[in-house]
């Protein structure tokens, strides 16, 4: 496998990433050139979510796997989603809503060229598996009545009482069995193979198993990886059409190794823009980064010393760092769970326990929140959520606004304000603290 | 003497504090920040020093008694020559720099007789000078684009009609020196300016002269003073055009937390409107911002807005204030959004509310909307502070109030007529702490 490790073609010099970050982005791309066969080779086409995905179940039928929030973010890094959000407009989508929503509609307008240039197939099956945004089943109902396309929906019960209930697992086994797998089955004409499942989910676990380890390495000091603009990259194959093949375990098993190396070496994370320097500030961050500015944005962390010990968005397609693994002697109920237990699925309290949590087991200086311009979803309460962090742990909090995949949004003078307001406010605090011992 | 300087080089203007080694406040500058960030730094300082000077000067002169009951006077007329000096000094600039224009203008033959004009205007301008530093005299603005550009265009106006020459060959010629004149720091010039202008003030004030010497030992010793700029501390929305290293900057957030708390211990919550943006921050007992909310990209709300609303009633921002405060009836304005205010405005005209009504309601909805940033940084909590340009205009402070009790009942309210330099002050606070609390020195800009 270590041929798989060579940088991708087209490579700029300037941009230093890890090996492990090379082989994600084949990875991605790799997925991108299946999705472009698959017509050719005559294999049926799945779009689903992101969060709580049912990646090895989809495996299961032989489906190329297409995930239409990915699309936006990968289009949104490539510089192409403005003209897409623009074209979704002029063809009546509203300003305000959610911009992966129209970065997707315009990308179909445009031809369906996916982000890599190469062809992306109209799917054959929309997998609605409902966690916690409303927006997605407008999403996929647009994308519907564009296509003509079946649709199945699996709806994931809230967590508003902050746990799962068994009947809420029963409840998603049973729309598994009784209308997911079928629904599965006879659009793809595959049978649906029990062992098979279990197969793929022991692959899940191993990956899982290596990824908790990657992420959590960032109770370091200093912290070898970024866990928000570094984890995107570490999050790519797991939350997407990679969880579950042997590819994916092969990656978080090399990223692993290579974390381990740096900690123990005592490095801190590799930015675009080479190793960062002196680790001044650990931080906590909420909300899903900017895609279009992506690089910038950063920068304006790592230039001040400022790493990301940890982030609620790394945990968007699945939360593992609190137990979950797949489980291949339970796999629908595992699946279940998993969905269930995805960050976007959490109530309020929940999150708020969480980041309490991160702030006291990453060591962090504080909380600072991306609320995202048009997503609905994750804005709502974000505000409750610094407040009472703050009051739960004495620890500064900040709040910034951009947007996921418009660059409209993106004011990068602003933002650097506050950043900078807030590692200042940051530094200040902690002066405060040691001159009161 | 050791000074501590905090610059605020804002969107519109920027502002310097000088600190002495005690703290106190010893001089302010401001300027006007249009067209070139370092120049306005550097003018803003310099004003600040100057009027540092003025401060040694009083307490010197206070000390000496010798200008017993008349001290202030002599201060003020002193100040005035001395602007007066420093404004001829400058017009001096612009009718040379005038004359260098028209020598690369393309009028053709018109520009002898251009030329001619412009010595009539200078001429003109410089007569009226003694007039506009007299005391008691009304200023629009103390910034020389302002003064000179609009005794200019009165004067080109006359001039051009007299002489028989197009009037826009002179705004032409005016337009193309005047960046070129304001970007100019007359630095060298100041001691000079302040000699001739204590002659000046003997002159003015006759029965001072008698007492020459008692006067004129302690301000030549305080010229003699240097008023060394141990450290330098940026802020404001240009502070990375400063000429400073890292560790000399700080965020307007910091500063102003800290500025207002400087001027007001107690303070807990500061809201500060400024041109472009409007922040609402809390502060700890020691001044220490434990947290902050501001208005996204869109400036909404924020100054600016009133500076379009005039523009729109061809009003001046400062009429504004005033003609608000003479409302009688509530008209709700929902629209914070300046170009949507601008159409709401024109509407109710046409509805036949009264402009004094509109204007109550367009104040209320800039503090409406800088009640959410508020509540978004935690609300308000006693003592409040505001500060920024817009806390100057009574009808704002009125509807602030008025909120501010609706929402959380009785609240001290700090209002500090010199608000405007909060900032500044929160920066020169940081270079005091930074010398003096942490042992630093200046360093070179990174």
């Amino acid at each position: 496998m270590s041929t798989v490790a060579t940088p991708a073609s087209g490579r700029k010099p300037e941009v230093q990433k890890e090996d492990a970050m090379w082989l994600q982005k084949e990875l991605i791309n790799r997925n991108y050139a299946e999705l472009a066969r698959a017509r050719a080779e005559n294999r049926k086409v799945s779009a689903t979510f992101v969060p709580g995905n049912l990646n090895e179940l989809l495996m299961c039928f032989d489906f190329a796997r297409s995930l239409p929030e990915t699309n936006a973010l990968q289009n949104g890094m490539r510089k192409k989603s403005g003209k897409f959000i623009m074209d979704a407009e002029r063809e009546g989508q509203s300003e305000d809503v959610c911009t992966y929503v129209k970065a997707d509609l315009g990308m179909m307008q445009g031809g369906e060229v996916g982000p890599t240039g190469e062809p992306l197939p109209r799917p054959d099956v929309l997998l609605l598996s409902y966690t916690g945004c409303f927006t997605f089943m407008k999403w996929f109902e647009l994308i519907r009545h564009k296509y003509g396309c079946e649709t199945v929906m699996l709806h994931v019960p809230y967590q508003g009482e902050g746990r799962i209930a068994p009947n809420m697992r029963d409840y998603v086994v049973r729309q598994l069995k009784e209308s997911v797998i079928p629904t599965l089955e006879r659009i793809s004409g595959v049978k649906f193979d029990i062992d098979r499942l279990r197969e793929y989910m022991k692959e899940s676990a191993k990956a899982e198993e290596d990824l908790v380890a990657v992420l959590q390495s960032a109770k370091n000091r200093p912290s070898p990886i970024d866990g928000y603009f570094g984890a995107v990259y570490y999050i790519g194959p797991i939350f997407t059409a990679f969880r579950g093949t042997p590819e994916a375990t092969q990656y978080y098993r090399q990223l692993r190794g290579e974390i381990e190396e740096r900690v123990r070496l005592g490095k801190g994370p590799v930015t675009p823009d080479g190793e960062m320097g002196e680790e001044r500030y650990r931080l906590i961050v909420e909300g899903p980064p900017n895609w279009t500015s992506f690089r910038d944005f950063w920068k304006m962390f790592y230039d001040e010393g400022a790493v990301v010990v940890s982030s609620t968005y790394a945990k968007v397609g699945g939360l593992y760092d609190f137990g979950f693994r797949h489980d291949p002697d339970h796999p629908l109920e595992s699946l279940a769970e998993y969905c269930l237990g995805c960050y976007t699925n959490l109530n309020l309290p929940s999150r708020v326990d969480m980041i309490c949590r991160y702030i006291e087991e990453y060591q962090a200086d504080g909380l600072l929140i991306n609320s995202i311009k048009s997503c609905n979803s994750f804005s709502a309460g974000q505000l409750l959520i610094l407040r009472e962090v703050e009051k739960r742990t004495g620890k500064p909090a900040a709040f910034i606004e951009t947007d996921l995949v418009d660059p409209r949004y993106f004011s990068a003078a602003n933002v650097k304000n506050r950043l900078e307001s807030y590692f200042q406010m940051v530094r200040q605090k902690r002066g405060a603290a040691v001159g009161a011992h | 003497m050791r000074c501590f300087i905090g610059i605020d080089l804002g969107s519109t203007t920027t502002k310097a504090v000088v600190l002495d080694e005690q703290q106190n406040v010893i001089g302010r500058g401001i300027t006007n920040s249009r067209s070139n960030y370092d120049t306005a730094a550097a003018i803003a300082k310099q004003e600040a020093l100057v009027n540092g000077r003025f401060h040694l000067f009083r307490q010197a002169l206070a000390q000496t008694g010798a200008l017993n009951g008349q001290l202030e006077g002599f201060l003020a007329q002193l100040e005035r020559d001395f602007r007066a000096e420093q404004y001829l000094e400058q017009l001096d600039d612009l009718a040379v720099t005038c004359q260098r224009s028209l020598a690369s203008a393309k009028f053709g033959d018109d520009a002898k007789v251009v030329g001619e004009a412009l010595d009539e205007v200078f001429r003109r301008i410089a007569a009226e000078a003694p007039a506009l530093f007299a005391p008691g005299a009304r200023r629009k603005s103390d910034f020389f684009r302002d003064i000179a550009g609009s005794q200019y265009l009165a004067a080109g106006e006359a001039v051009a009609k007299e002489l028989g020459i197009r009037y826009d060959y002179l705004l032409n010629v005016f337009d193309r020196s005047i960046i070129e004149v304001e970007n100019r720091v007359y630095a060298g010039s100041i001691r000079r300016h302040l000699l001739a202008a204590l002659e000046r003030t003997f002159e003015a004030m006759p029965g001072t002269a008698g007492r020459r010497t008692q006067v004129e030992a302690p301000v030549k010793g305080i010229l003699d003073t240097e008023m060394e700029e141990t450290y330098v501390v940026g802020t404001g929305y240009g502070r990375a055009r400063l000429p400073f290293s890292k560790e000399h900057v700080r965020s307007e957030i910091l500063c102003h937390g800290l500025g207002a708390h400087v001027m007001y211990p107690q303070t807990a919550t500061v809201l500060d409107i400024g041109g472009q943006d409007t922040k609402a921050i809390q502060v700890d007992p020691t001044g220490i911002v434990e947290s902050f909310q501001m208005n996204d990209r869109c400036a909404a709300g924020c100054g600016r807005y009133l500076g379009y609303i005039a523009d729109e009633m061809n009003m001046g921002l400062h009429e504004l204030g005033p003609l608000a405060m003479k409302s009688t009836k509530t008209v709700r304005i929902n629209s914070t959004c300046t170009v949507f205010a601008g159409a709401e405005l024109r509407d109710r005209l046409a509805l036949g509310d009264k402009r004094e009504d509109i204007m109550a309601g367009l104040h209320r909805s800039i503090i409406l909307r800088a009640m959410s940033i508020l509540a978004r940084s935690g609300g308000i909590r006693n003592e409040f502070t505001f500060t920024g340009g817009v806390a100057k205009n009574e009808a704002a402070v009125k509807a602030l109030k008025e909120l501010v009790f609706e929402n959380y009942g009785e609240m001290t309210l700090n209002i500090d007529p010199d608000s405007i330099y909060t900032g500044a002050l929160g920066g020169a606070t940081f270079a005091w702490r930074a010398v003096v609390e942490e042992g630093k020195t200046a360093e070179a800009r990174a």
